[in-house]
């Protein structure tokens, strides 16, 4: 899931590729160590100087350079200085590797699993965080997504859950009801097929017409082309490996640490993402596909129509509003199967201490000053998110610019809030899912025979990590257990 | 060796050292390094575990690790010799004495001037299947394209002939072996009677023979490691991998999933296949070439 992220925020792909050499560059100077992350020691001012690396450019860097600007202002003694990094998971870890880290990492929540078992994090209660944070202060789904072996790796900072986005003028020109989202899996196909808008030949003549009025033949053909869809799993597609959530599936048993991408949850997602281009045709989807526009432009498909509903974040909020800020349009639980409970992926942005920061108390102090509930709320009302913390002030919705805002949170509350589960492959995993996800919507494979393989595959990799972690286990645990 | 021997030779070892030191610490080393790695268990942060030979064992039973290869191979068979042929061809054209034959070489070498994300950004908005340049001309005559980089059958020949625009450096290298062919071998087969293709055949072929050897191999080199311009237009793969090259998936394992011992075996694995063809391609080429000095 490292690609949500990575694909909002950041940097288009010009700047990517000099991610990749400056990582490469890095990579070879391993040995040595280069460049000056952190340990700047202290300021002119007497100041001990605080480096914080954060993934987030434009206002979602204001809001955190607004708190940052409180926390250097409420004391004399620390300074905090905040330097925007793209492709922050790899910069952190390879900046980690050099002996150079900074002193607080502002991740991704699916970042601190990894981080941690391979030592490149220093455990906050090592530090003595428990004692000024408990896990009763925060929402349970994004807590446990900090605390691994026993131990506490990260805080949060602003947390993200996923839902149903709908044009309501779309669904008034379908003559749907604008105000009733779907609330099973089969509303909202049915939903889909009356939204979705085909062009074809009709006795001679091009004809528009919605995918529910075409005759059996018709559809059996699919010689048409695709107008606006009414929604697709592959768009835009970065929870593909999730979508069995959805069908009471799961990818991955904590219970007996396995790998379950063949569960019938799962196996029934895939059916169901193989129905639409059972129903519209692979190559008409394929052309609709390429006429999309990138993410964050007028020309995103959600935003400019072509599309009528799709799973996004809490974030899609602030992209409406830059892009389509005449949309009508709303938020709501994405439609389980049995359209009973709720279900959502939640994670957030972490922030972490990397092993080898040269002054962790200090970064720590910061970390649980972003935690507090006064500078929480400011953070996430500024960069338009819930707080992650139990305890919300009273007009903290009022003042909240995103209508749905209480909805979000409500989803991540619920017990159907899943977090980036801790499998130690996770992201050749999820990108094994993706890649099974797109095989059966092309029709290159069948759900089982996809889902099957990326069991076989991935169970020899994760056999393979447990034969290495167990040779390492015992030093490791060590390691991480004396106090600092 | 007298003292002024000995004085030139640390001056002279002096003068070269900024040399040497960069290529110890940033070639040597590292390649000495990878090649420890590629028989360990390393993640980058952990300390590199020894494994023996299970990374190159691994690559054996993995899927992607073969298809990646077929991918690479399949994109080389098909650019290597097709850029050599259609290189071979545009400089032999660029050699007639024509009018304005500078600004034809200019406009045929323009394209290998551009940089080379440049140039992806631009293709890929040929290739786009719904307004792309390209669809748009081919339904002007009639023909109902595919949609090149999003169908897993058309992505690698889409990259070739993509890669094709920019022979440019190759067809430089051609024009200048053919300008240094001598106009009196040309003259003696054409008072032997020799025709258009005979003059071809037995006097330019092996005139610039050591010059199609030279940008035979290095078009295998090139080739086997295409990586910038699929990484920028199809990121993970393109679709069902059909555009998973070799390099890209080393940098997955690598940089994607920390498994710096597995991408570096598969990093030796391809500087072995490299100098096996390279091999294979001087061993069939020997004996074939034709070099004006001997």
């Amino acid at each position: 899931m490292r690609s949500i992220g990575a694909i909002i925020r950041s940097a288009p792909r010009l700047a990517r590729s000099a991610a990749v050499i400056a990582a490469a560059a890095a990579f070879l100077s391993l040995p040595g160590g280069c460049g000056d992350a952190g340990g700047k020691g202290t300021a002119p001012d007497g100041r001990v100087v605080i480096s914080y690396w954060e993934k987030w450019t434009g206002f979602e860097k204001d809001a955190m350079q607004a708190i940052v600007d409180d926390y250097n202002t409420s004391q004399s003694r620390v300074r905090v200085e905040l330097l925007p990094v793209s492709d922050i998971s790899q910069k952190v870890m390879l900046a980690s590797a050099g002996g150079n880290p900074p002193d607080v990492a502002g991740l991704y929540s699916d970042d601190v699993f990894p981080y941690a078992r391979r030592g490149a994090l220093i455990p906050l209660d090592s530090l003595g965080a428990l004692e000024r944070v408990s896990k009763k202060d925060y929402l349970p789904v994004y807590w446990r997504q900090c605390e691994h072996f026993g131990m506490l790796w990260a805080l949060p900072s602003t947390p993200t859950s996923i839902a149903l986005h709908w044009n309501k003028k779309l669904f008034r020109e379908a003559g749907l009801d604008p105000d009733r989202p779907p609330r099973t899996i089969a509303e909202l196909d049915e939903m889909c097929d009356r939204l979705t808008v085909v062009e074809l030949w009709r006795n001679g003549e091009m004809a528009r017409v919605r995918y529910s009025e075409l005759s059996e033949d018709e559809r059996r053909k699919k010689d048409f082309r695709i107008v606006r869809l009414g929604f697709s799993p592959l768009e835009p597609g970065w929870w593909s490996p999730y979508w069995g959530l959805w069908f009471g599936g799961r990818i991955w048993d904590p219970e007996t640490k396995t790998l379950t991408p063949d569960s019938k949850g799962d196996i029934e997602a895939f059916e169901w993402i193989r129905s639409f281009p059972e129903r519209y045709g692979v190559d008409n989807i394929r052309s609709f596909d390429s006429s999309f526009g990138n993410f964050a432009s007028p020309r995103n498909p959600f935003l400019s129509g072509k599309v009528a509903m799709e799973l996004q974040g809490v974030w899609m909020h602030n992209f409406i509003e830059k892009y389509a800020p005449n949309m009508e349009w709303g938020a709501a639980p994405f439609p389980t199967k049995d359209g009973k409970g709720t279900v959502t992926v939640a994670e957030s942005d972490v922030l972490a201490i990397p092993r080898g920061a040269k002054h962790p108390r200090d970064a720590l102090d910061f970390i649980l000053y972003v935690n507090r509930r006064k500078t929480m709320e400011k953070l996430c009302l500024l960069q338009r998110k819930f707080t992650p913390l139990r305890a919300v002030s009273p007009d903290f919705y009022a003042r909240h610019p995103n209508p749905y805002i209480k909805m979000f949170r409500s989803l991540a509350e619920s017990p159907g809030a899943y977090g980036t589960p801790p499998i130690p492959i996770l992201n050749e995993y999820a990108d094994g899912l993706e890649a099974a996800a797109e095989r059966v919507f092309f029709m290159i494979d069948t759900p089982r025979d996809a889902l099957e393989g990326v069991r076989k595959r991935f169970e020899k990799r994760l056999r393979q990590y447990y034969k290495r972690w167990a040779m390492v286990k015992d030093r490791r645990l060590e390691e991480w257990r004396r106090t600092r | 060796m007298t003292g002024m021997e000995r004085r030139r030779l640390v001056l002279g070892l002096l003068f070269v050292s900024p040399c040497l030191i960069g290529l110890a610490v940033f070639t040597l080393y590292p390649l000495a390094a990878s090649f420890y790695y590629s028989f360990c268990d390393y993640d980058i942060l952990s300390e590199p575990l020894w494994v023996g030979t299970a990374n190159y064992a691994e690559m054996l039973g993995d899927d992607l690790f073969w298809k990646s290869l077929y991918n690479t191979c399949f994109f080389a068979a098909l650019f290597v010799p097709l850029s050599l042929v259609l290189s071979l061809l545009v400089a032999m054209l660029l050699n007639q004495a024509v009018k304005f034959r500078f600004l034809f070489r200019a406009l045929f070498y323009l394209p290998a001037l551009v940089p080379i994300v440049a140039g992806a950004m631009i293709w890929l908005w040929i290739y786009n299947g719904e307004y792309g340049l390209l669809n748009y001309a081919l339904s002007r005559i009639g023909i109902r394209a595919p949609q090149w980089l999003a169908d897993p059958a058309w992505t690698k020949p889409a990259l070739v002939f993509m890669a094709l625009w920019g022979v440019g450096n190759t067809i430089i290298i051609y024009l200048a072996a053919l300008q240094d062919v001598p106009v009196q071998l040309y003259e003696s087969a054409e008072i032997d009677g020799a025709g258009f293709w005979a003059k071809f055949r037995h006097v330019t072929i092996p005139m610039i023979s050591p010059v199609i050897y030279f940008n035979l191999i290095m078009g295998i080199i090139g080739a086997m490691q295409i990586f910038t311009r699929p990484y920028i237009m199809m990121e993970r793969g393109g679709p069902d991998n059909s555009a998973l090259f070799y390099t890209i998936y080393i940098f997955q394992n690598a940089f994607r999933y920390s498994r710096m011992g597995y991408a570096s075996a598969m990093a030796w694995t391809l500087f072995v296949a490299i100098v096996f063809l390279t091999w294979l391609g001087s061993k069939s080429a020997s004996g074939k070439i034709h070099y004006e000095g001997r």
